[in-house]
Formats: structure tokens, C-alpha cells, sequence
């Protein structure tokens, strides 16, 4: 190439470069920590859960619930250890929400609405039951009923 | 290059056949995304038919991946100059049929988005745990021989990478052939000789989808093949169909000798519906006896007949893969040997199949990027194969 | 007496209480070799096994598939793409004798399923369960293909109201767990419970490793045959009378 540089070097070019410099520090700006709170998407308003306390503290389980999960069931499954403290059975049981008796099926439902927010797929209720064995005892008499 | 300089109308051309090719594979993407959504019962797919026409089209392209490279083996490994210059042609197609079988492979699976599963889980008992590291290690292989044989600086690791690479393909297709001869439950695979057939179908297969695109891209060219090696790659094609001829008839024969598997053969062979007809009119026929015709009978043979041959052989391919994937899997399962059996699980039933739409889309969208991934290559980088090139003579018409 | 005698009586008699007592629960569930709490993992000391007597399994008779379904949250229908995880087959051989036998995942010591399987996904439990890590499952089918009693089916569409014990869903391969979830709580298949409910009591669970179990007395006493036994898979699931 015999030309320098971007093609067309000149006060055009550089003037939309300098905007669109100018544009990225803006939203940069924009998403500072303080702006998160405000931000454009409402945080889900999730209940606590039966029982008041959670096995493990909340903000171990915000960043490592899914390592736990992970764990728990290669020894269940792999193993047969059925311990009840980091099983997914466990943590439906406490954390159904009260009103629909379900951890998905709404933005605000316990494991749904945190995921949402994240933007984090849930691939988990594709496969397990999302409400207490108790709950299915209704349809325990139609086998695979689709509620 | 000696191509003459293009004029406008060939660019047009080629971003219209990108265009159709990109857009035949992003509808086999849709058709993907169709199937994910929503399960395999919107395929003809079931519980006695596993694998559908997904899996037809996805070994014809793995198979005939591994094959096409015999024409750049040809050269690099045996010798031969005139195959020599059509190696790396041979190459591009390679990674274009092997991306374009594992495209539809990839995406039929019940869990497409867990590829990064399969590619951190290994179980080494199991063929398909080897295939992900034969695929890969194939594109791997085949890029470094692309590589040795365009850059003139590396030509002179063209030979270890040609032996190479052909080393890799044997045991790719071995691999392939494999899947089918461990499977011990049925009476359509289970036996060794699966590996010597599929290895010798890939070649035929191979070169026939290489004389297909080689015709394609001269006859754009407006140039002719050699009337030598025209007659030789013509040979040779008929040598490896008659070869596959000769072990399909051997296993059929094998296999029916036991009194065990007679039943099934005759299912296969004589009156289990679409199977005899797939077997005798679309492979034995069309896809074997006419092909030889087009390719020895002193008046048909010649560049047309070369492309009407290897164009019948990839038809005939298409349906001795049907009937050996599917129609292995329509024949129930001898899970008791003399008793006559019935279930509500298809036990002593044959299965129908009728292929769906999605499937076909898939396949199809396969094909497509194989297509999509030649015709960008051939445009960008030099792969005509630079024989003794002349302009094709007006009367002979060769398009 | 004198007081060091009973003294000494009195230390036998607790002794052997004791004794009795720490014994007697091991004693009573020796059968099903009970007493593996949650956190142990499962033994290979253990092979559970089934035993099924074809000269009782009755033909009208379905008990086993129905209590399978609905114990571990199955589609009721059955057609070519629905999960069937038990089947009742129908035989007739060659000369007009007709039998009827449930078929299922035969949990083989040697399983071609899991040979095959790219993942790990379909593996053998220390226990010799044959199951399908989901998790790990891609779907890619070839476990069914290698399967000699097509034991396995696949899951062809989304999956709604999964009983909690028996977590299921789209594009993942499934079949006989041998109701994992009730022998790890000390429990026996749905299928033999609900076969001798009817009276028939064609079906035996138990564990085969243990000479003491009714099931290894059974197979040791009585002729019983693997299906498909040239295989060499060695099942567990053992049918008499066949």
C-alpha cells in the first residue's frame, strides 16, 4: 500500500475518530460503579427463603453457590452421596417462592430472578423438579403431568 | 495466473453463489435452532431410528473428506506429478467436507450447546472421544500441508507433511469406519471388515467429489482437462468403484451365510421396502454399474462422462449410506434369538422412517458451508491445478 | 451367689445386650445390606441385581411399566419417541409357547453403553448400577446404538414436572436406574414393589454379592439365564424360567 495509514487521513477523519473516543469515555462514565444502583434494569426482588439462615453465608453463596452445585453432583450422582447440605433438592426446598411454590416462573422467583438479572442461563430446571417433592404429591397420581 | 482477467459479471457471479451458499447454511443453522427448541420429535428421529439423515450426510462428508485427500496423497506420497499439482485443491476440500460433516454432526447431538463438554470430557474406550482429536488434528494437519505446498519456501516439507497427513487420514477414516464395527448389538455393523470398506469408500467418494469440483472450476475457467489425465483420474474412479462393489457384495454375502443374519439381509436386500430399492436401484445400479459406463464405454467416456460418473457415485454413495445407517436400524434388535417378539417398545417391529424437513435442511446446510468454504477458497488463493493448460476448443463445449 | 458372681452376670447379660442390639439391625437388613449413610459413597462390595421368574411374570399384566412410570415421572403414552424404561415384551418361539417378561436396563458388569459414550456421561456406579451422568450427556445417541436390549431412550421433548428424585429433561439419554434414589434410601425398585403387590412376585431385587440374600441363593440354586448371554456382558438382571 503506498498510501499512509487509514485511508483518507484528514480533519474529517479525525474529528469522527475524537467522537467516537469522546462517546466510549462517556458510557464508560456512565456505568461507574455509583450509576449501577440506578441503572436502567430493576434488581429483582427475590425472597430470603424459609428458615431465616442459609447453609453457607450469603455472599459465599452469591459467588460460589454454582461450584457447590457443580460438586455436589458429580459425588451424588458418580459416588451416591446424598448428603442434603449442598444438594439442589435442599436448596429448592428452602427457597421456593411462597406465593407460587416455585424457584422459577417469574422475575422474581428465587433462582430465576437473580439469573435473569445476571444475564446467566439456568440450565439446571430444564432437568430438575423446581418445587419440593411436597408440592408434586398433587400430581403424584398423573406420572409426567405437565402443571 | 493463467486464468483470463476476469470481467465483472464473473465477480457477480461469484458473491450470487456465496450469497446462496451462505444462506443455504444459515438455514441449516435455523433448522438447528428448530430442533434444539423444541426436541427431536420434530424429526423423523425416534427411538429405534437414532441416528437420521443428519448422520447420512455428515459421513458421506467426513468419508469423503478423508478421501479427497488420496488426490493430494496421490501426488505427495506415491510420486505421481500430475496429482501433484492437484493437491492443493485436494487439501481445500478436505476441511471444506470435513467442517461441512461436522456441522451437521455438531448440531444434530440432543445438547448441541454442550460441545464444550465433549471437548473437556474424554472417555477413551469410546471411538467418538478419539474422532474429536482425529477431526481437529485433521484440520491441524491439513493446514500445515496447505501451507507446505503453496508456500514455495516450505515445499520441501510438502513430502512429510504429504505422508503425514495420509497417515492421519487412514487412521481418520479408520475411526470413522469404527464407529459402526464396535457396535456388537446389531447385525448391520459389528465386524472388522467396516474399516477396510469405509476406507475404500472414502476413496472412491473422494475422488468423485473432486472430479465434480475440478470439472466445475475448469469449466468456469473455460479450460480442459488434459485427455490424459482426464482417462487416468477416470480409472482410477472406476477402480475404487468397483473395489467398494466387491466388499459390499462380500460383507452382504458373509453376513448372509449365518443363518442367524439371514433375515436380516433379506430385510435389507430383498423385501424390507425402500432398503432392496435404495440398495440395488440407487447404489448397485445408479450408483456403481452406470458410473463405470459413463467412465469405460468408448463413446461415453470423455469429460462429460467423467462428471456424470462421479456425480452418479456421490448419489449412490447417499444411498448406501441411507440404508446402511438407517435401514441397519430399522431391522429390530435380535434380543431373542428364536422367539418371535412384540411390544410397546418396537420389539420385533420394523421401524418406519421418513425423513423431516429440519433433517433435510441440516444436511443440506452442511453441504453448504462445504460449498461456501470451496467456492471463497478457490476465489482468494491459487487453486486451479496448473497442468499444461489450454482453452477449451469451441466445438468439444466443455461445460 | 456370692457378689462378684453376679456382678459378672450382671456385665454378661448387659454385654449381650448390647451386643444384641448393635447386632440385630445388621441382622434384620443383612438381606438388602442396609446402613450405608448419605455421605459414604456407594461399594463396590455390592452388586445389586434383579431377578426376574418368567413362569409368573403374567401377560395381562403390566404392574411393573406403570408403577416405572409413575415413580419416576414418565410420559404414560407409549410411542416410538416416548421415554419406556421397563417394557413388557410378548415372546413366542418357534413352536407356539408364548412367555411375557419385563425388559429393561440389564445394569450388564461389562456395559456397552458405557464403552461408548464420548463424555463418561453413561458409566457404571461402584455398586454396578448402570446409569447416565446428564450432566455430562450430550446427547449424541451412540449409547443407544450399542445397546444389545435397547434399554435406552431419549428424551425428544422439553420436560415438565420432573419428580425431584428423578431429575430428566430434553436431549439427554435415560433408562433404568434401578431406582437409584430408593436403594440409596434403603428402599426397592417401584417395579418389585409394585409386582408383589399384585401377587405375582415375579420380581426379586437384592444384592448379589451378598451369599446370604434371598436373590444369591436364588441364582445359585436355580438355573437362571443373562439375555443375550453370548455377549458376555454379565447382567445383573438375571430371568429364571426363560
Amino acid at each position: 500500500m503506498g498510501r499512509g495509514g487509514v485511508t483518507g487521513t484528514g480533519m474529517r477523519q479525525r474529528a469522527a475518530l475524537l467522537a467516537l473516543l469522546v462517546a466510549f469515555a462517556g458510557t464508560a462514565i456512565a456505568d461507574a460503579p455509583a450509576g449501577a444502583r440506578s441503572s436502567r434494569v430493576p434488581r429483582p426482588d427475590v425472597a430470603a427463603g424459609a428458615g431465616g439462615k442459609c447453609v453457607e453465608d450469603t455472599a459465599f453463596m452469591r459467588r460460589n453457590h454454582m461450584a457447590l452445585l457443580k460438586h455436589q453432583r458429580d459425588r451424588t450422582v458418580h459416588d451416591g452421596i446424598r448428603t442434603t447440605r449442598h444438594s439442589l433438592a435442599n436448596c429448592v426446598t428452602c427457597h421456593v417462592d411462597a406465593k407460587t411454590g416455585r424457584v422459577t416462573g417469574s422475575k422474581d422467583a428465587f433462582c430465576e430472578g437473580c439469573h435473569t438479572y445476571a444475564g446467566v442461563k439456568l440450565d439446571c430446571f430444564e432437568c430438575h423438579a423446581d418445587r419440593p417433592a411436597a408440592a408434586l404429591a398433587v400430581d403424584a397420581g398423573t406420572p409426567g403431568a405437565k402443571p | 495466473m493463467s486464468r483470463e482477467s476476469s470481467p465483472l459479471p464473473e465477480a457477480r457471479w461469484f458473491w450470487a453463489l456465496a450469497a446462496a451458499g451462505a444462506l443455504v447454511a444459515l438455514a441449516g443453522f435455523g433448522a438447528a435452532h428448530y430442533m434444539e427448541e423444541h426436541g427431536h420429535i420434530v424429526t423423523g428421529m425416534n427411538n429405534q431410528i437414532v441416528w437420521g439423515m443428519p448422520h447420512v450426510f455428515a459421513i458421506f462428508m467426513i468419508v469423503a473428506a478423508s478421501g479427497v485427500l488420496n488426490v493430494a496423497s496421490i501426488g505427495s506420497v506415491f510420486g505421481q506429478a500430475a496429482y501433484k499439482v492437484r493437491a492443493p485443491l485436494s487439501g481445500l476440500l478436505c476441511l471444506a467436507l470435513l467442517a461441512g460433516g461436522l456441522f451437521v454432526l455438531m448440531l444434530d447431538l440432543g445438547r448441541p450447546e454442550r460441545i464444550i463438554v465433549a471437548a473437556t470430557h474424554y472417555n477413551f474406550t469410546s471411538v467418538f472421544a478419539w474422532n474429536v482429536f482425529l477431526y481437529s488434528g485433521m484440520f491441524a494437519i491439513v493446514a500445515v500441508y496447505l501451507w507446505s505446498l503453496m508456500e514455495r519456501r516450505m515445499n520441501a516439507w510438502s513430502k512429510p507433511a504429504g505422508f503425514a497427513a495420509f497417515a492421519w487420514r487412514i487412521i481418520l477414516t479408520t475411526g470413522t469406519g469404527s464407529i459402526f464395527a464396535f457396535l456388537v448389538a446389531r447385525q448391520a455393523y459389528g465386524t472388522a471388515l467396516l474399516i477396510p470398506l469405509f476406507i475404500v469408500m472414502s476413496f472412491a467418494w473422494g475422488l468423485a467429489a473432486f472430479l465434480i469440483v475440478q470439472a466445475t472450476m475448469f469449466a468456469w475457467n473455460r479450460l480442459a482437462l488434459p485427455p490424459d489425465i482426464q482417462r487416468r483420474m477416470g480409472n482410477l474412479l472406476g477402480l475404487f468403484v468397483v473395489s467398494v462393489l466387491f466388499l459390499v457384495a462380500v460383507l452382504h454375502m458373509v453376513n448372509a451365510y449365518f443363518a442367524k443374519n439371514l433375515a436380516f439381509e433379506r430385510f435389507l436386500l430383498v423385501d424390507g421396502g425402500v432398503y432392496p430399492v435404495l440398495f440395488w436401484g440407487g447404489y448397485v445400479v445408479a450408483g456403481s454399474l452406470v458410473p463405470l459406463v459413463f467412465l469405460w464405454h468408448p463413446r461415453l467416456a470423455g469429460p462429460r462422462g467423467l462428471v456424470v460418473a462421479s456425480l452418479l457415485v456421490v448419489a449412490g454413495a447417499f444411498a448406501l449410506l441411507y440404508l446402511f445407517i438407517i435401514g441397519g436400524q430399522a431391522y429390530p434388535l435380535d434380543i431373542f434369538p428364536g422367539y418371535a417378539t412384540r411390544s410397546t417398545f418396537g420389539d420385533g417391529a420394523f421401524q418406519a422412517y421418513v425423513p423431516s424437513l429440519p433433517e433435510l435442511v441440516l444436511g443440506g446446510g452442511g453441504l453448504a458451508v462445504a460449498f461456501l468454504i470451496t467456492v471463497v477458497g478457490v476465489r482468494v488463493l491459487r487453486f486451479l491445478p496448473q497442468d499444461d493448460l489450454r482453452p477449451a476448443p469451441a466445438a468439444a463445449g466443455a461445460k | 451367689m456370692s457378689d462378684v458372681d453376679r456382678g459378672r452376670r450382671q456385665i454378661l447379660a448387659w454385654g449381650a445386650a448390647m451386643a444384641g442390639v448393635t447386632l440385630a439391625p445388621g441382622v434384620t437388613l443383612f438381606d438388602l445390606a442396609h446402613g450405608r449413610p448419605p455421605s459414604e459413597p456407594a461399594s463396590p462390595k455390592v452388586r445389586w441385581g434383579m431377578l426376574v421368574d418368567v413362569n409368573r411374570c403374567a401377560s395381562d399384566c403390566d404392574a411393573c411399566v406403570v408403577a416405572c412410570d409413575k415413580e419416576n415421572g414418565l410420559p404414560g403414552e407409549k410411542t416410538p419417541t416416548s421415554a419406556q424404561w421397563i417394557r413388557k415384551v410378548e415372546l413366542k418361539d418357534m413352536r407356539g409357547q408364548t412367555k411375557s417378561l419385563p425388559m429393561m436396563c440389564q445394569h450388564c458388569a461389562d456395559p456397552p453403553c458405557v464403552d461408548v459414550c464420548p463424555t463418561g456421561a453413561s458409566f457404571k456406579r461402584a455398586d454396578g448400577i448402570v446409569l447416565v451422568d446428564r450432566h455430562t450427556c450430550i446427547g449424541c445417541r451412540y449409547c443407544m446404538m450399542a445397546c444389545p436390549y435397547k434399554a435406552r431412550s431419549f428424551v425428544h421433548e422439553p420436560v415438565t414436572g420432573q419428580r425431584p428424585d428423578v431429575p430428566r429433561g430434553k436431549g439427554c439419554v435415560e433408562s433404568c436406574t434401578l431406582c437409584v434414589h430408593r436403594i440409596d434410601r434403603d428402599q426397592i425398585p417401584a417395579c418389585v414393589e409394585a409386582c408383589a403387590a399384585t401377587g405375582h412376585k415375579a420380581l426379586l431385587f437384592g444384592n448379589l454379592n451378598d451369599p446370604a440374600s434371598e436373590i444369591a441363593q436364588r441364582v445359585a440354586s436355580y438355573r437362571t439365564t443373562a439375555i443375550r448371554a453370548d455377549l458376555r456382558l454379565d447382567p445383573g438382571v438375571r430371568y429364571q424360567g426363560l
